[in-house]
C-alpha cells in the first residue's frame, strides 16, 4: 500500500464529538439538506451510538444530532425539518438551534 | 492489562501484496506475501462479517493494490453488508469504468489514489512502473462516478520540493482531500533511506509552501501534512495506540496492531484462518504486549506523555536498536536518539533532484541513477505478477 504506516490517518476512525449549536448562520429555509456523497449515517449497535462515517474519519454524533440528520434526505426542506422537530420535541429549542447545526455541517462539508 | 479493551474502529484489509508498482518507501514489509497464500474469498468475507459485529466501522481496502484481487467487489459487498464504510486505497493502475462502476454497485464510498510526483516522468521513476497516465485516468473515472477522492503522497527527498505542483495536481483532480506523508523509515523505507531522507532545509520550504497552500485553500480541500518524526524529534503515537484503534489483516490472514509490526521477529501474530476476531483483539499475546502503558520503560514510564504518543513506534524501535520494547528513537527523550540524529545530520547534496526522467530498472534491480541521486532498491516483482 502507499501510505506509510506513519501516516495522520492510523487514528483515521478516532471518534470526534459532533459539533454543539453554533451562533447563528443565516440558512435558507427552502435548502433541502442532504449528506454529502461518500458519507454514510449509521447507528453503531456495539457502541450503541449514532455515527457519521466520512472518508478519513468518524463522528460521533451526541444528543438530537442524528435526529436531526437522518432528516436531512435531500427532499426535506430546513423548515419542515425544523417544523417535524418542533412537533416531536416540544419545548426544545428547535427554531433556534437546528438551522445553525445543520449549517455547521454543510460548513464542514458533511451536508450540501 | 486485565480490563477488556476499547473495540477497534478501523480494519486495514491488504487483501494483496501483489502490485505493478514498486515504490522504494513501500510500507509492505521485506518479505512480500505470495498470492498463492492469501485468503480466499469466502475467508476475507468471513473476515469483514466478524470486524462489523465486533464494532468494525471503517475499512481501508489497500494491498499491495487491492484491484488485483479479482473478488474485490465481492469483499466490497461482505464488508458493505456488515456495515462497514469501504475505502479502496489504490494506485489507479487497472481501475477503468466497469471495474469502478462494479465496486460502486457494491458498495464501494470513496476512494484514495496513490501519486508519487507531480512530473509524469518523475511520478514513474519513483513507483518503477509507468504509471502516471492511469492515476489520471483513474482520478477522473472517480470524480465521474461522483466518489470523493484522496490523494496521498508519501514525501522524501525527490519529491519534497514539488509540494506545491503536487497540490496544484490534487486541485486539479478535484480531490477533496491531499495527504502529504513524509516517510517513516521501516522496512522498504529504511532499506532505501540514503536516497530518500530529505534535509532540514528540503523540509523547512516544503512545511512553508504547505502553510501557504493551507491557508490559501482553506475550506475547499484538506491539506493534511505529516512531519517526519526524525526531525522534530516528537515520537508518533503509532496508531493511535497498540491494539487501541484499528487492526491490520494481511494478504495471508495474518492480523497485527499495525502494518510494520510483522518485522518483530517474536511478535507471534494472530491469524484468522486459527482464531475469532474478538479473541485476536482481546487476549492475543501479539495484540496486548504493548498495549496501554504498563510495558514501558524508561523514560516513557515516567512521562507525562506517554497516553498521548504510547513511547512512539515499536516497529522503529526496534528496527534501530534491535528492541522492540525501547522508547522509540524518534523521541528526543529517548537515550538512542543520537541514532536518528547521526542519519538526519549526516552531509549530503540535496541539489534539486535529478531532472531528467531515469530509465526504470527491472523490479529487484536497482535503478541506474545520475551522479545526483542515490539509487532506489525496488522491491521484488511482487508474487502478485503470477497468475493467481
Ligand atoms: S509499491 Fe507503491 S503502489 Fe504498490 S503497494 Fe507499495 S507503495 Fe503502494
Ligand atoms: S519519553 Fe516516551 S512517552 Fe515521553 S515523549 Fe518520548 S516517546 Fe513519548
Amino acid at each position: 500500500m502507499s501510505r506509510t504506516p506513519g501516516a495522520s490517518t492510523r487514528t483515521d476512525a478516532r471518534p470526534a464529538p459532533a459539533a454543539g449549536p453554533a451562533v447563528t448562520t443565516a440558512v435558507d429555509p427552502a435548502w433541502r439538506p442532504a449528506l454529502s456523497p461518500g458519507i454514510m449515517l449509521r447507528r453503531d449497535r456495539v457502541r450503541e451510538a449514532d455515527l457519521l462515517v466520512l472518508p478519513e474519519r468518524v463522528v460521533v454524533l451526541t444528543g438530537r444530532a442524528a435526529d436531526i440528520v437522518r432528516l436531512c434526505d435531500g427532499r426535506r426542506e430546513v423548515a419542515a425539518i425544523v417544523g417535524e422537530l418542533a412537533d416531536r420535541f416540544p419545548g426544545a429549542p428547535v427554531p433556534d438551534e437546528v438551522p445553525a447545526f445543520l449549517a455547521r455541517l454543510r460548513e464542514q462539508g458533511w451536508l450540501r | 492489562m486485565s480490563e477488556t479493551p476499547q473495540r477497534p474502529w478501523a480494519l486495514l484489509a491488504e487483501l494483496s501484496h501483489g502490485c505493478p508498482l514498486h515504490c522504494p518507501y513501500c510500507s509492505n514489509p521485506l518479505e512480500l506475501v505470495r498470492r498463492s497464500a492469501e485468503l480466499s474469498t469466502d475467508e476475507w468475507c468471513e473476515v469483514m462479517r466478524q470486524a462489523g459485529e465486533f464494532g468494525v466501522v471503517h475499512t481501508h481496502l489497500s494491498g499491495g493494490e487491492p484491484l488485483l484481487r479479482v473478488d474485490l467487489e465481492q469483499i466490497v459487498a461482505a464488508a458493505d453488508a456488515a456495515g462497514i464504510y469501504t475505502q479502496l486505497v489504490t494506485s489507479g493502475v487497472g481501475l477503468t469504468e466497469d471495474r469502478l462502476g462494479s465496486l460502486v454497485d457494491a458498495g464501494l464510498r470513496s476512494v484514495q489514489l496513490s501519486v508519487q510526483h507531480a512530473d509524469p516522468a518523475r511520478s514513474d521513476r519513483i513507483a518503477g512502473h509507468r504509471a502516471f497516465a492511469a492515476k489520471e485516468r483513474a482520478a477522473a473515472l472517480i470524480r465521474a462516478a461522483g466518489l470523493p477522492l484522496g490523494v496521498n503522497v508519501v514525501l522524501h527527498r525527490d519529491n519534497l520540493d514539488a509540494v506545491d505542483a503536487i497540490v496544484d495536481l490534487a486541485v486539479a483532480w478535484d480531490a477533496e482531500r491531499i495527504e502529504l506523508a513524509n516517510t517513516q523509515f521501516y522496512g522498504w523505507a529504511l532499506r532505501n533511506r540514503e536516497a530518500l531522507l530529505p534535509s532540514r532545509e528540503q523540509l523547512a520550504r516544503a512545511g512553508a509552501a504547505i502553510e501557504r497552500r493551507r491557508a490559501e485553500l482553506a475550506g475547499t480541500i484538506e491539506l493534511v501534512w505529516v512531519m517526519p518524526d526524525y526531525f522534530d524529534g516528537v515520537a508518533k503515537p503509532c496508531m493511535g495506540g497498540w491494539g487501541a484503534v484499528s487492526l491490520t489483516v494481511a494478504p495471508d490472514g495474518t492480523v497485527l496492531p499495525c502494518p510494520a509490526a510483522s518485522v518483530l521477529p517474536d511478535l507471534d501474530p494472530p491469524n484468522v484462518r486459527d482464531r475469532s476476531l474478538e479473541w485476536i483483539w482481546d487476549s492475543s499475546p501479539a495484540f496486548t504486549r504493548y498495549r496501554g502503558t504498563a510495558w514501558m520503560p524508561e523514560p516513557c514510564r515516567s512521562c507525562p506523555s506517554r497516553e498521548i504518543d504510547f513511547g512512539g513506534c515499536r516497529c522503529q524501535a526496534y528496527a534501530l536498536t534491535g528492541d522492540a520494547a525501547r522508547t522509540d528513537p524518534a523521541c528526543a527523550l529517548s537515550p538512542d536518539h543520537a541514532l536518528v540524529r547521526a542519519a538526519v545530520d549526516a552531509p549530503r547534496d540535496t541539489a534539486a533532484p535529478t531532472t531528467e526522467p531515469l530509465p526504470l530498472a527491472a523490479p529487484g534491480q536497482r535503478a541506474r541513477a545520475s551522479a545526483a541521486s542515490v539509487p532506489y532498491v525496488y522491491r521484488t516483482p511482487a508474487a502478485g505478477r503470477r497468475a493467481p
